[in-house]
Parts: structure tokens; C-alpha cells; sequence
């Protein structure tokens, strides 16, 4: 793809304006949703005292970590020079920032008082990741936001390269601080280490690419123009080594905990007898996010699109299943008040496995943020050029 | 010129007399109030809890606490609030069985304001952990973080709530050791009055800097520990005989 050149999305009429108002429904869905839980009160949703962050931090999570995976694409070209990306670098740029704001709009608008933001942005405890997080996802928004333009406008693209590097440094860093807003909670058995952060920088890479080769098929479908062979074999190679890297850091953490006496009965839990929590673990996260996806790419022609199409689905499904156990599975399992003791009677369900049932609200808000950061996307490449197209 | 001297003279007296004057004898009036002195660390409050006095059954704290900040529930025992609660646990070597009061334990090192996005979450210097309901946006973050889920979430529209316990729909809020009561100079929470008052003196509140305080007198003579030991947090709350 050396001669190549941007263009904006050529879709056809019908089908552009189809998709913009089936999202714009959703996002419509998600805003009512989210009006109706601030309205009502958080009782509404399946969240409670001991499940304290439900199906919105699931798809918040996802999305955040998506963000900071899909610019991979980018970064193979200005951080390691791979020439092959260069065109698709704004692209993927460009999905970073969409779903970076669907994830952070999602997390706002499950707030208690999301009417507080500007508290929020002003009022710092610079001893909280949360904190810090909210510097590294605006510091994210500003860096790529130079990046594209750098890009994209021939007068500044000569700092193209080091603003690249600079996000891709920054990205390793975001996702560090995502991972840690669990690793840094030394009460809660399943959080609590160090290792939730490299683990979440692997979830990102290989969540990332998943969805920007599934992005990268529709719109080539809406465009009709045909992936190189060359894109898809690379990428096909870099979903391999994220699998495996996804793998290891799975197996480190949960060797490391069943190590430590004290986290043997949360490991069972998750591993073993935590019945829905469990099922998602082994054939969500494991199954059908890493095991069938890497034994079928490994086995496998190179260079098949359909099959690709096929596993980054799968790996998507089974990112949003490993982040549910992350962060539902962690809550559910009760604290460890009395090391030494059994609770035997309490008002506030100390003594039982919580239970959670996500309510309609928070799925609406979860998919309206969702496709919050599509219609961006949808709109920028068809108004912006974005797509590369052959000379 | 000398009227309009005199009329400017006299129009500046008369608003020193009235608005500038009064403020500072008020002022001067109120600094003697509680409310207007800052809070120091010459008091450090705490709890000390004797589980062998607590009574299986007995909820006169819980009440007491729920009457004292206006915690009147909804029915729905999985989102309402809990500022404190009963327990009851088996050893699991002695099998001996205890029923206590937990709360929140008012940690020097407390994880809920480490991790509080805005700081809205913090300790008063007198050892007090409270959040703020102006600050708090409702992240949730401080109950992800606490070891002893001492706090609660405020799930619904609150239409009736007490002066001295405000609290807010979106907001986290837990056990403030009675703060309102002693920012006017008490030295006793509405769990401990309830304890006496119900004969079983198991909670005794008080400064623990003070060598002759009640509270002190009782850590002293009982060598209690705090839960979570291994957490180093340092709690204000302390049990005996677990």
C-alpha cells in the first residue's frame, strides 16, 4: 500500500444514514437509561452495597481498554516504524479517541452525581489512581487529538513520528493506570497486585486489535474495497503473540494466587466453585476469548479474512467476559473481615457469595456508549479523510 | 460642603454601626461555640468495643444509629444504608461464637481517602473519617477499597433526613463517629448511649490522648486488637476478647 492516498467514507446514502440512526437510537436508549437511574436513584439497577460497580464499569472498562489497544496499529508505524501501517495510522488514531470517550462517558454517567463532574476535573486527591486516571485519559484525548493532526496535515508532519512515540508511551501508561484502579486495592482478594497491570496492557493490545480489524472489514465493505493480504497476515500475527502474551499473564496471575495461602479460597472461587463466575471464566474468558481463537489462527491458512473476522469476534466476546470476572467476580466474593473466624449472621451480607443481576438501564447505557464512540467514528470518516484508497 | 461632609459622615458611621460592628461582636460571641473552633489533634477519638459485653439479639446501637442520622430504609435490604451493623462469627479454632457491632473503624490510614478521586472521602486530624456530601460525585471507588464494608451507598431520593445527619442521593456515606455531636461538645455517640442505656456497656467512646478517659482506661485494661491487623491501617476501633 505504498501509493495510496485519504479519502473520506463513500458509503452508499441508504445505507449511512441507516446506520446513523440505528445508533443514534442506541445512544438516545443510553441517555434515557442513564436519565432514569440518576433520576430513580441507583436501586433501579442491579448494582447495590456490595456490588458496587456493575454492567457500565464492564463496558467502560472494555471500551477504555479498547482505546488504548486500537492505536497498536498506529504506534507499529510511528513507534516501530512498520511502514505497512502508515495508512492506516489515522485510522486507527481516530478509533482510539472515539472509544476512549464512550468509555469515560459511560463511567460519568454511571456517577452518582454525574452533574459533579466539574468537582470531578477540578478537585484533586492526587494520592488516588482515580486521579491520576483522569489526567492520563485527558493527557490520552490531547495527545491523540496532535497525533491525527500531525498526521493528516503535511505542514506538521514531520512531528508525526515523536508524537507517535510519545502516545504510544503514554497508551503503556494509561493502561497501567486502568489495571492498577483494581492492583491498587490491598482489601479485595482477586485485586491487589501488580500483575493486573501488565495483564490489562495485554488485554489491550489484543482487545485493540480485534476491533480494529473488525472495524477495518465493515468499512471496507461499506467502501467496497478489499483488505491487502498483507494487512491480514500481519494482524493475524499480531492477535497470536497477544494471545499468547494474554495467556501467560493469566496463568502468572492466577499461579501467584494460588501461592499465596491467603488467596487459595478466592482462586477456588473464580477456578472452581463459583458457578456463573467460574462458567464465564473458563468459557468466556478462556475458551472462547483465548484457547479456540489462538488454536484456530494457529492452525490455520494465513492470510484468511473471514476466519480473522471470525476469532476477533470471539476475542471480543471473551474480553468482555474476562472483564465481568475482573471486576463482577472480585465483588462477589465476600471480604475477608475475620481471617480467623467464620461470620456466621450479618444484616449486610458478609457471610454469602453477592449476587448481581444487571438491570435493562445499565445494558442501555453500556450499549449507548458503545455506540456513541461508532457514530464518531461514522461521522469523522465521512465527513474527514481517513480511509486510505489506492492512487 | 460641610453638609455633604457631614451626611457622608454620618452615612458612614451609621453603616459601620450596622453591618460592620454587629459581625464583629458576633463574631467574637460565637468564637466560644464548638462549631467555630477549628478542629485540632489535641483529641484523637476512638472506640473500644468489649465483644464479651454485646448481646446476641441486641440492636440497640444499630437503632440508635439509625434514629441518630436519619436512616430509615427502604424496604431493600441490599441498597439501603448501614451505617453500623451486628455480626456474629465462630472462631475457627475455639469455636467460640461472639456477636459484635462493626462500623466503620476509622483507619489512620485509611484506604477510602487514598483511593477518593476528589478527596471528598478524608480524616479530620482529630481521627474522624468522613465524607464530604458536597465533594462526593459517587464513583464508589472508597467502598471498592474499604476491607470492612463500612460504607453504604445512598440508592434512592431521600425525602426526609435529619439537620445534623445530611446526606445525599448519589453519595457514599458510613459511620462518622457522631461528628455533629461532637463538633457541639459532647463526648459520646448515639451506639455507645445506647449500649449503656440497654446495660451492657460494651462500646465505650472517647479521646484516646487523654490517659483518664473511659475509652482509654478500657484499651488499657482489656489488650484488645483491631481487625485486619495485617492491613496496617490503624484503626481507631478497637475489640476485645474476639
Amino acid at each position: 500500500m505504498s501509493d495510496y492516498t485519504l479519502n473520506k467514507l463513500k458509503a452508499p446514502r441508504l445505507l449511512y444514514w441507516g446506520i446513523f440512526l440505528f445508533l443514534g437510537f442506541l445512544i438516545l436508549i443510553g441517555l434515557a437509561s442513564s436519565a432514569y437511574m440518576e433520576h430513580e436513584g441507583h436501586y433501579v439497577t442491579g448494582m447495590n452495597n456490595q456490588i458496587v460497580w456493575g454492567l457500565p464499569h464492564i463496558f467502560a472498562v472494555t471500551l477504555i481498554v479498547i482505546a488504548s489497544g486500537v492505536l497498536n496499529i498506529a504506534s507499529m508505524s510511528s513507534a516501530f516504524n512498520k511502514k505497512l501501517y502508515k495508512p492506516l495510522a489515522p485510522l486507527s488514531a481516530l478509533f482510539a479517541i472515539a472509544f476512549l470517550i464512550a468509555g469515560l462517558i459511560i463511567l460519568v454517567l454511571d456517577l452518582g452525581r454525574p452533574d459533579r463532574l466539574i468537582v470531578a476535573m477540578t478537585t484533586y486527591n492526587f494520592k488516588s489512581i482515580f486521579a491520576w486516571n483522569i489526567f492520563l485519559y485527558s493527557g490520552f484525548f490531547v495527545i491523540l487529538a496532535v497525533y491525527i493532526w500531525s498526521m493528516l496535515d503535511f505542514n506538521v508532519n514531520r512531528f508525526s513520528s515523536l508524537v507517535g512515540k510519545i502516545a504510544f508511551g503514554w497508551r503503556i501508561i494509561l493502561t497501567t493506570g486502568t489495571g492498577s484502579i483494581f492492583g491498587f486495592l490491598v482489601a479485595r482478594e482477586a485485586y491487589s497486585t501488580a500483575v493486573l497491570a501488565p495483564l490489562f496492557i495485554v488485554m489491550s493490545l489484543l482487545y485493540g486489535t480485534a476491533v480494529f480489524y473488525l472495524l477495518l472489514r465493515v468499512i471496507s465493505r461499506l467502501q467496497s474495497i478489499d483488505i491487502p493480504d498483507e494487512i491480514t497476515k500481519n494482524i493475524r500475527r499480531l492477535m497470536i503473540i497477544f494471545l499468547l502474551a494474554n495467556i501467560y499473564f493469566l496463568i502468572l496471575y492466577h499461579i501467584t494466587n494460588l501461592y499465596i495461602s491467603k488467596q487459595i479460597a478466592v482462586e477456588s472461587f473464580i477456578l472452581l466453585n463459583g458457578g456463573g463466575y467460574t462458567t464465564m471464566f473458563w468459557l468466556g474468558q478462556v475458551g472462547l476469548g483465548l484457547v479456540i481463537p489462538l488454536l484456530y489462527e494457529m492452525t490455520n491458512d494465513e492470510g484468511r479474512s473471514f476466519g480473522l473476522t471470525i476469532t476477533s469476534l470471539m476475542v471480543l466476546v471473551g474480553g468482555f467476559f474476562a472483564v465481568a470476572v475482573i471486576i463482577i467476580g472480585g465483588q462477589a466474593f465476600p471480604l475477608n473481615i475475620f481471617p480467623d473466624h467464620i461470620i456466621l449472621e450479618s444484616s449486610f451480607y458478609d457471610n454469602v457469595i453477592h449476587s448481581y443481576t444487571p438491570s435493562i438501564f445499565e445494558f442501555g447505557l453500556g450499549v449507548g456508549g458503545t455506540s456513541l464512540a461508532l457514530i464518531i467514528i461514522l461521522i469523522l470518516i465521512t465527513n474527514l479523510k481517513f480511509i486510505p484508497v489506492k492512487k | 460642603m460641610n453638609n455633604r461632609r457631614h451626611f457622608l459622615v454620618k452615612s458612614a458611621s451609621a453603616l459601620t454601626m450596622t453591618f460592620i460592628v454587629p459581625s464583629l461582636l458576633s463574631s467574637n460571641a460565637q468564637a466560644k461555640k464548638p462549631l467555630d473552633q477549628k478542629v485540632t489533634d489535641k483529641k484523637s477519638w476512638g472506640m473500644h468495643i468489649d465483644v464479651d459485653k454485646c448481646a446476641d439479639g441486641c440492636t440497640a446501637c444499630v437503632d440508635a444509629c439509625n434514629e441518630e442520622n436519619g436512616l430509615t430504609g427502604f424496604g431493600r435490604p441490599e441498597t439501603d444504608s448501614q451505617w453500623i451493623r451486628k455480626i456474629k462469627i465462630k472462631d475457627k479454632t475455639t469455636e467460640k461464637i461472639t456477636t459484635m457491632p462493626m462500623l466503620c473503624q476509622h483507619c489512620e490510614n485509611p484506604p477510602c481517602c487514598d483511593v477518593c478521586p476528589t478527596g471528598a472521602s478524608f480524616r479530620r486530624v482529630d481521627g474522624i473519617v468522613m465524607v464530604n456530601q458536597h465533594t462526593c460525585i459517587g464513583c464508589r471507588y472508597c467502598m471498592m477499597a474499604c476491607p470492612f464494608k463500612a460504607r453504604s451507598f445512598v440508592h434512592e431520593t431521600l425525602s426526609t433526613q435529619n439537620t445534623n445527619a445530611p446526606r445525599g442521593k448519589g453519595c457514599v456515606e458510613s459511620c462518622n463517629l457522631c461528628v455533629n455531636r461532637i463538633d457541639h461538645g459532647s463526648e459520646t455517640t448515639a451506639c455507645e448511649d445506647a449500649c449503656i442505656k440497654a446495660g451492657h456497656n460494651a462500646i465505650t467512646f472517647g479521646d484516646l490522648k487523654d490517659s483518664n478517659s473511659k475509652v482509654r482506661l478500657a484499651i488499657e485494661s482489656n489488650s484488645p486488637r483491631r481487625l485486619r491487623d495485617d492491613l496496617n491501617l490503624k484503626q481507631k476501633v478497637f475489640y476485645s476478647n474476639i
